[in-house]
């Protein structure tokens, strides 16, 4: 599974916002340097407003850097890119359709008949193991299952990465524990590459090959954590390994969150 | 506890969460209210006020050319039938509603669309928008009639004006108000700005679109009561200036109770339109 081959690089990165007085750029991200080698899982921390944001919307090609390049399977990001699948906090599915017609939306700009299309997304919906919810609607799903509804609409695309930005920090602890595992068997089952984005230090000891950690704003990544633990496809196992602590407790010295007053 | 075992727990918990919450019809009802009393105390509430209307005035020797009894209504509605062509009055107002309310949805509905495709244009045109919004629409009846003359075409004209503007405005928010990072999922899916206006704006409008149309429905009655009011010879509102001249009150009561089923009726149907429509919605929210 260890491939060299990078999926996504990016290199010497800034990113400056004209601030709302207009005069003094505010930058979001300077000079930050990261990759990510197929199939594996990078999880990307700091503090809020470091910017972890910023780097998924260059990634997807929302937005542009000020500085610096991003290279997805080698090929410069010019803009909007259909191999990048991307999810939020919030599962941005669409209330007025059914879930698997959630799933064929990311489909629906490409050509493919109505029927390659509803055959790819019940195929997604198994792998989530959201089949029989196929017809329902959003709102008839629980939080974590449209969640789930919104991995499969990512995978639908087959995308070459895929950027989760702290997509379980909306749910309840005992449903982010079920919805963990139920992403890491899945994204472990396909191999598929992933960078996370969370403010959630034992979410990514737990479920990433790579911790980066970033500073305050401007952004840098300070320091890059290997997480030499087994189990990457069940974070419930790792939540038992007394080292997944260890990692923690590294984290939370490296950002100094300790000798932070509320 | 094991992590698997913790895992099991977890799972059985999750399991046991409902799918999806049914909301009770009449949660909203006081404690120990049924549905049923709830029906039979409204309809007591209203027989008891037509008994009132009844006996009431004349008992109070109010004369029945200021206020008419039920009775009266009931007795000037048959003759109304008889004589005025009561029919062909009811079916003329109830068509000019009908096709004004539809004429002035699309027309507003269509311009909220193409301002909230453009900021430019929007931008431009909106203190304009707000001064004709402001404006006293059914004001530009006379107007119209010295215009077009004392036929359909200025009732029908003040109706869609009056409609027009709500669902304008109506629609023109909530494109402006769409989920930026809806839009943005469809752009990293490289989707067109007209699959986007298609697939993500046009259904996120239909919420406020159905709100603007409840709101044009009851409406688009007043600006074809106020059309037949200033001019022309059919319609109810005609008979309401006909029945005055003649000191009719009977008469100009009975035409208010009938306006006003046209615009139940308007509004009943945009109702069931809407809950089509927005079926996905479920009903606590709506």
């Amino acid at each position: 599974m260890l491939s060299t081959a990078s999926v996504l690089d990016v290199i010497g990165v800034t990113k400056r916002f004209t601030a709302p007085d207009g005069v003094s750029p505010l930058t979001a991200i300077e000079h930050v340097s990261l990759n990510v080698r197929a199939g594996e899982f990078v999880a990307v921390v700091g503090p809020s407003g470091c910017g972890k944001s910023t780097i998924l919307n260059l990634v997807a090609g929302l937005d542009r850097p000020s500085e610096g390049r991003i290279l997805l399977n080698q090929v410069p990001v010019e803009g909007p890119n259909p191999t990048v699948g991307f999810m939020l906090q919030k599962d941005l599915l669409l209330p007025w359709r059914t879930i698997v017609r959630n799933v064929e939306f990311g489909l629906e700009a490409r050509s493919l008949s109505r029927a390659e299309r509803r055959e790819r997304a019940l195929r997604e919906l198994r792998r989530c193991r959201l089949h029989d919810f196929a017809a329902s609607y959003p709102y008839q799903l629980s939080g974590g299952m449209r969640q789930r509804a919104a991995l499969a609409r990512t995978l639908a695309i087959e995308p070459a990465i895929v950027l989760l930005d702290e997509p379980f920090s909306a749910l309840d602890a005992q449903t982010k524990l079920i919805l963990q595992r139920s992403f890491a068997q899945t994204i472990a089952s396909s191999s598929i590459t992933t960078l996370l984005i969370t403010h959630d230090l034992m979410e990514a000891v737990i479920m990433s090959d790579r911790i980066l950690v970033m500073s305050e704003r401007p952004g840098r990544i300070i320091e890059e954590i290997p997480v030499d633990l087994p189990d990457r496809d069940d974070p419930m196992a790792r939540i038992a390994a007394p080292r997944a602590r260890g990692y923690v407790d590294h984290l939370l010295a490296s950002l100094h969150l300790q000798e932070k007053a509320a | 506890m094991s992590a698997s075992d913790l895992g099991a727990a977890v799972e059985r918990a999750g399991a046991l969460k409902p799918v999806a919450a049914v909301p009770a019809a009449d949660h909203l009802a006081p404690a120990g209210v049924s549905r049923t009393s709830i029906l039979l105390g409204s309809l007591g509430f209203g027989i008891v006020f037509l008994l009132a209307w009844e006996f009431l005035p004349p008992a109070l020797g109010v004369p029945s050319y200021i206020i008419p009894t039920v009775t009266d209504l009931a007795r000037e509605f048959a003759r109304m039938v008889q004589r005025e062509n009561l029919a062909v009055h009811v079916l003329s107002t109830v068509t000019i509603a009908a096709a004004g309310f539809a004429i002035g949805s699309l027309l507003g509905a269509a311009m909220g669309y193409v301002l909230g495709m453009s900021v430019f244009i929007e931008k431009v045109l909106s203190p304009y928008i707000l001064g004709l919004q402001i404006a006293p629409k059914v004001a530009f009846a006379p107007l119209f009639i010295m215009w077009l003359g004392y036929n359909s075409w200025p009732k029908l004209i003040v109706t869609i004006l009056v409609v027009f503007f709500p669902i304008m405005v109506n629609v023109l928010q909530s494109m402006k108000t769409v989920d930026r990072d809806l839009i943005n999922l469809a752009r990293a899916y490289s989707m067109s700005r007209w699959q986007i206006f298609w697939k993500i704006e046009v259904p996120a409008s239909m919420p406020a679109l159905m709100a603007g149309l409840r709101i044009g429905a009851t409406l688009a009655v007043i600006g074809v009561t106020v059309g037949e009011l200033v001019g022309g010879n059919t319609g109810l509102g005609y008979l309401i200036t006909f029945g005055e001249g003649q000191a009719n009150t009977a008469m100009v009561f009975d035409a208010i109770v009938l306006l006003t089923l046209v615009g139940i009726a308007l509004y009943a149907a945009v109702a069931m339109i809407e809950a089509r429509v927005l079926h996905y919605i479920p009903r606590a929210l709506r």
